[in-house]
């Protein structure tokens, strides 16, 4: 039964005259000619007005009809939907912190300073990297940056060469990625395990290849266990090796990137490190770097000297900057805490649970799902629609009907090599209970497929809407409240 | 189901020869693959292409594909009635849903596209 | 302090389960020779106390808060509504993904929603998307975009469009044959219109001018507009300060074709620079071009009316090496943030903000610039910040405001060598009569 609660828009509430904040009375002189011959606006129309009670009910209905990891599991793989800690955000909000401005002078800001190189060391050591940047606001923004540093290690030692070599099995920021830094795009096929073809690698690696973008553990939650060789292959033609370290759930304290042939890597702060998603956003892109690469980070790098923080702008081979001011501060904040929190134990069994709770799941699930590569999973594990397929079920149908087991979908039609693909990536918080649930309301959706397959196809029926025209809203597009003539 | 007066090719093309020029479409297939289709990159008329390049874009709700020129040629005129009606390539892929008409370069390219009886063929031997 | 859920019952059941012997066998696929084999270096793990009086510490570090400061330029201190921190605080807001699942989603989907409308509305634009990073890659994205619309590679950015912003459009358009050029300003602060139509030409993809500008000068968008549209050129208008907005025409109804820039102002606090909000807005004509994702209005199969993610072809997960741009995450909490900020202080609250700070800005300007040794620098009218000329250099007078516990302004000579001895002052509606008055003292002593 679809749950009846209609939130009107803000705009349908409003009415004129009404105000949720107020600010004192003006306490200067009333200036007449207050920006006089500037084209000032007579109001801003359309713009709401509702009172404090109304703005505060509107958002919490509106929330309500929210699912999220505070209310259970949240198995989109390559997402890491994991806890998040809640003393972290009142830290991150601390005044000391909220309200330090950034273009206040070194001297008066060393706390946050410090917060941000403290962030740095530590992704250093987890990462086994020379030197991190904080300044990507988000996963893609980082691959940018990396790509960026790429580019300009490979012009410093000669030329920037032409392609990106990027797995067919990749992220879509990637090979966006690479167009931006002005590079083609090379697809490299995946081997019947699901990982690179190192043949196919190896005979796509000329001098005119500047990197290859990889993922590892790749997007089939398959550890690339030739990452050594394929390091090996680039190097040894001149090129550089970027990961994307979207899966690095999979690794913390087991293996660092570093270790593995990695040059650039970027690391997603709202993943491996537990804050928040937001409804899609703000994370952060950390980007790390081996030393060759160092003279080229985004300025401002922050330095110590004489035992004090000092941002250095004197960065003549620095490809510039990628953002205003230093990074997405208080999401830093959080992830600092986080690390604190846990500790070099802690950190490693991040990758020891998120590791064994996906086995568990794909063991549950194995038998009921199609696994169409049987390599072992590692953070994630992908199965498809095949077999529900046959009885006109498909995996979109399967996420919809999950929705009216109380439980979130998981990934859907990614990686794009696995047709009718269900990624499921539990990540380490889960307790065994909630883990069970979605085994078992799997199985039954499974079972529901063969006997009932109308049932899935007109799912959810236990939401707040049934499913939504997505063609219409492509077709008619209506991106806006507008007023009624 | 695929007329027998037109050509083919694996990326789902079809032409349309009449003389010296040949109109160029998706077929039932691609559109039925992509779904309602809500927009056509079209090129610009004049436009010289070489076999293989992209011509057009096509773009449903959720996935986007390129069509490719089947030959050399040149862009002679492009169906602006997919500027309104996107969907006119679901709706009638062989006939209306036309994207652009090129003039052929060599006529020798034509003869390497497929029938309708191999594009049939081909088709039954894909994973759906 | 762990946050795993699991007892050890669990766990040796589930391994068991799994069919494999310990945790170890689980990464049997990681070749022995890269395989960690110490534990990382890392300080030793806290409990939540611990961990409180570790950062609270390491926050004490800051003195900036101790100071009344008039720092601006990009960044603003404002009211925010408690509202904000309250309602953007809750679970179902902080801890979904990005709303791919729309039956699940409806109210992160109806939020942004909002958000596009009244970006919108203070914009005067027909569209506006989810939000992006911040100001300098908002501006970045509105570049690249106007190269795909008019396909000409020259740009021309204002000098008074806020330094960080010009250097992150040159490192985006670095490789991709992108040329940027800056049109300086003269005597009033503004752009100088002539040196802009000299630097015109039919290359020109863009003109990009900030208003009000880094100075805190208002721009002319409508002469700036029009000279751009004589060449056949976008008018690209960027806001760093959003709250102007409840006071100035909107750019979008003076012929901008895009408006983008900085939400910060919309309840975000200034927090060291980020986690901050991008926003754009551009006219209908130009939606397939625009980056970032986009809510849709839509209705499900009884025809309840609901909200999606739409127009995603457009987008990096589907276009991949074609996309308008690599973007992936908006701001999401950040635009929460702005929409319940916006909506509380709605269409007076906003405005009277606006005026707030353009009263309390003139009078501090009148105020300062009485001062011997003082000098409004521009002539140009301002929003909520100036720029002061000082009789002695800006470091020795910043240092003695900083004696007497205040942070005058911002010294312009590092990013405008030719504006020595001069600082950018920012006044907002959260600055009082008396504290303005005590800058002026103090700035009077100092340079006595």
């Amino acid at each position: 039964m679809i749950k009846e609660i209609r939130e009107p828009l803000i705009f349908e509430i409003s009415e004129a005259g009404k105000r949720a904040g107020e600010l004192p009375a003006l306490d200067v002189p009333v200036k007449m000619d207050l920006l006089a011959g500037v084209a000032l606006r007579r109001e801003i129309e359309g713009f709401p007005e509702v009172s404090e009670t109304e703005v505060t009910r509107h958002f919490t209905r509106l929330s309500q009809k929210n699912y999220c990891v505070d209310m259970g599991i949240y198995p989109l793989g390559s997402c890491t939907m994991k806890y998040n800690p809640k003393v972290n955000e009142r830290l991150a909000g601390l005044p000391d912190f909220a309200a330090s401005h950034p273009l206040a002078s070194e001297d008066l800001v060393q706390g946050s300073l410090e917060v941000l190189k403290r962030l740095e060391t530590y992704l250093c050591e987890i990462a086994g990297m020379d030197a991190f940047t904080l300044h990507p606001a988000a996963g893609a923004h980082g691959e940018l940056t990396g790509m960026m540093l790429i580019r300009a290690a490979l012009e410093a030692r000669g030329g920037a060469r032409k392609y990106v070599l990027i797995p067919d099995s990749a992220h879509g920021t990637n090979p966006s990625s690479a167009h931006i830094c002005g590079y083609s795009v090379k697809e490299v096929k995946s081997n019947e395990k699901g990982t690179i073809d190192v043949e196919a690698l190896e005979a796509a690696m000329t001098d005119e290849v500047a990197a290859l973008m990889v993922t590892n553990p790749n997007t089939l939650g398959v550890f690339e266990s030739d990452i050594c060789r394929v390091a090996e292959i680039i190097h040894a033609k001149g090129g550089l090796v970027y990961m994307d370290g979207a899966n690095m759930n999979a690794l913390t304290g087991i293996v660092r990137p570093g270790d593995m042939g990695i040059d650039v890597l970027h690391i997603n702060l709202h993943k491996t490190f537990s804050t928040p998603h937001g409804g899609g956003g703000p994370g952060s892109g950390p980007v790390g770097v081996k030393k060759e690469l160092v003279p080229y980070l985004p300025v401002p790098v922050i330095g110590e000297k004489g035992g004090r923080f000092v941002l250095d702008f004197d960065r003549p081979a620095s490809i510039g900057r990628v953002r205003s001011y230093f990074g997405n501060f208080s999401v830093i904040v959080r992830a600092l805490c986080y690390i604190l929190t846990l500790g070099p134990k802690g950190v490693r069994e991040i990758a020891e649970f998120a590791v064994l709770n996906a086995n568990y799941i794909r063991k549950g699930l194995e038998g009921e799902y199609h696994l169409k590569y049987t390599t072992p999973s590692m953070h994630e594990c992908v199965f498809s629609d095949k077999i529900q397929k046959e009885f006109g079920v498909t995996n979109l149908d399967i996420a919809k009907r999950l929705i009216d087991y109380g439980l979130h979908p998981p990934t859907m039609s990614f990686p794009l090599i696995v047709h009718g693909a269900l990624m499921i990536e539990p990540t380490e918080t889960e307790s065994r209970r909630d883990l069970d649930l979605f085994i078992d309301a799997m199985k039954a959706i499974a079972r529901e497929a063969k006997e009932n397959p109308e049932l899935l196809r007109s799912a959810p029926h236990a939401a707040y809407v049934s499913r939504l025209d997505e063609v219409a809203a492509a077709k008619f597009p209506v991106l806006r409240w507008v007023k009624e003539a | 189901m695929y007329p027998n007066d037109f050509r083919y090719t694996k990326e789902h093309e079809w032409i349309k020869v009449a003389g010296d020029e040949a109109l160029i479409g998706i077929t039932d297939f691609a559109q039925h693959q992509l779904g309602d289709i809500i927009y056509v990159e079209l090129p610009p008329v004049g436009k010289e292409l070489a076999v293989r390049q992209s011509i057009s874009v096509v773009e449903s709700v959720k996935s986007v594909s390129d069509v490719y020129a089947p030959f050399s040629g040149q862009v002679v005129a492009v169906n602006e009635a997919l500027v309104q009606t996107a969907d006119l390539i679901n709706k009638d892929p062989h006939g209306q849903g036309w994207i652009v008409r090129l003039k052929i370069k060599d006529k020798k390219e034509i003869d390497g596209l497929l029938t309708a009886n191999d594009y049939e063929k081909f088709l039954e031997g894909l994973e759906h | 302090m762990s946050y795993l859920s699991l007892s050890d019952k669990d766990k040796r059941e589930m391994l068991a389960a799994t069919g494999v012997d310990s945790i170890d066998g689980l990464f049997c696929c990681i070749p022995d020779a890269v395989r960690l084999k110490r534990e990382l270096k890392l300080p030793a793990a806290q409990s939540e106390l611990e961990l409180v009086r570790t950062i609270e510490a390491i926050g004490r570090k800051n003195a900036y808060s101790r100071h009344l400061s008039f720092l601006g330029g990009g960044a603003y201190e404002h009211f925010i509504p408690t509202v904000v921190d309250y309602l953007s605080s809750r679970g179902e807001f902080v801890s979904p993904y990005t709303p791919y699942q729309p039956e699940v989603s409806q109210g992160t989907l109806q939020v942004v929603f909002e958000f596009q409308t009244l970006v919108c509305q203070l914009t005067g634009l027909d569209i506006a998307n989810a939000s992006l990073y911040e100001g300098a890659t908002a501006t970045a994205e509105a570049v690249l975009m106007a190269q795909r619309i008019t396909t000409r590679n020259r740009v021309l950015l204002a000098r008074t469009l806020h330094p960080q912003y010009r250097e992150v459009v040159r490192t985006y358009i670095k490789n991709l044959g992108l040329e940027a050029f800056d049109v300086p300003y003269g005597p009033d602060g503004r752009v100088d219109k002539d040196a802009l139509g000299r630097a015109l030409d039919e290359k020109t993809a863009a003109v990009v001018f900030q208003s009000p500008n880094f100075f805190g000068v208002v721009e002319d968008v409508q002469a700036l507009s029009d000279a751009a549209h004589g060449r056949k050129a976008l008018s690209v208008a960027i806001v760093a300060e959003a709250i102007s907005l409840g006071l100035l025409e909107a750019p979008g109804k003076l012929g901008a074709d895009i408006v983008t820039g900085e939400g910060q102002s919309l309840g975000v606090p200034v927090s060291f620079g980020g986690p901050y909000l991008g926003f754009m807005a551009c006219k209908k004509e130009f939606l397939r071009q625009m980056p970032g994702r986009i809510v849709g209005q839509t209705v499900d199969k009884e025809g309840r009316r609901g909200f999606v993610l739409t127009l995603s072809t457009r987008e990096q997960h589907i276009r991949r090496e074609r996309a308008t741009s690599n973007i992936c995450t908006n701001q999401g909490l950040c635009a929460l943030r702005a929409t319940i900020f916006m909506e509380s202080l709605g269409r007076q609250g906003l405005r009277e903000m606006a005026w707030q700070n353009a009263q309390k800005a003139a009078y501090a300007a009148e105020r300062l610039g009485s001062v011997p040794g003082v000098r409004r620098k521009f002539s140009g009218p301002v929003f909520n910040e100036f720029v002061v000329e000082l009789a002695k250099p800006w470091p020795a007078v910043d240092a003695g405001l900083r004696g007497q516990g205040l942070i005058g302004g911002y010294g312009l000579e590092p990013a405008y060598p030719e504006l020595k001895n001069s600082a950018l002052v920012c006044v907002t509606e959260l600055k009082t009569k008396d504290q303005i008055d005590r800058l002026a003292r103090a700035l009077q002593e100092v340079l006595s």
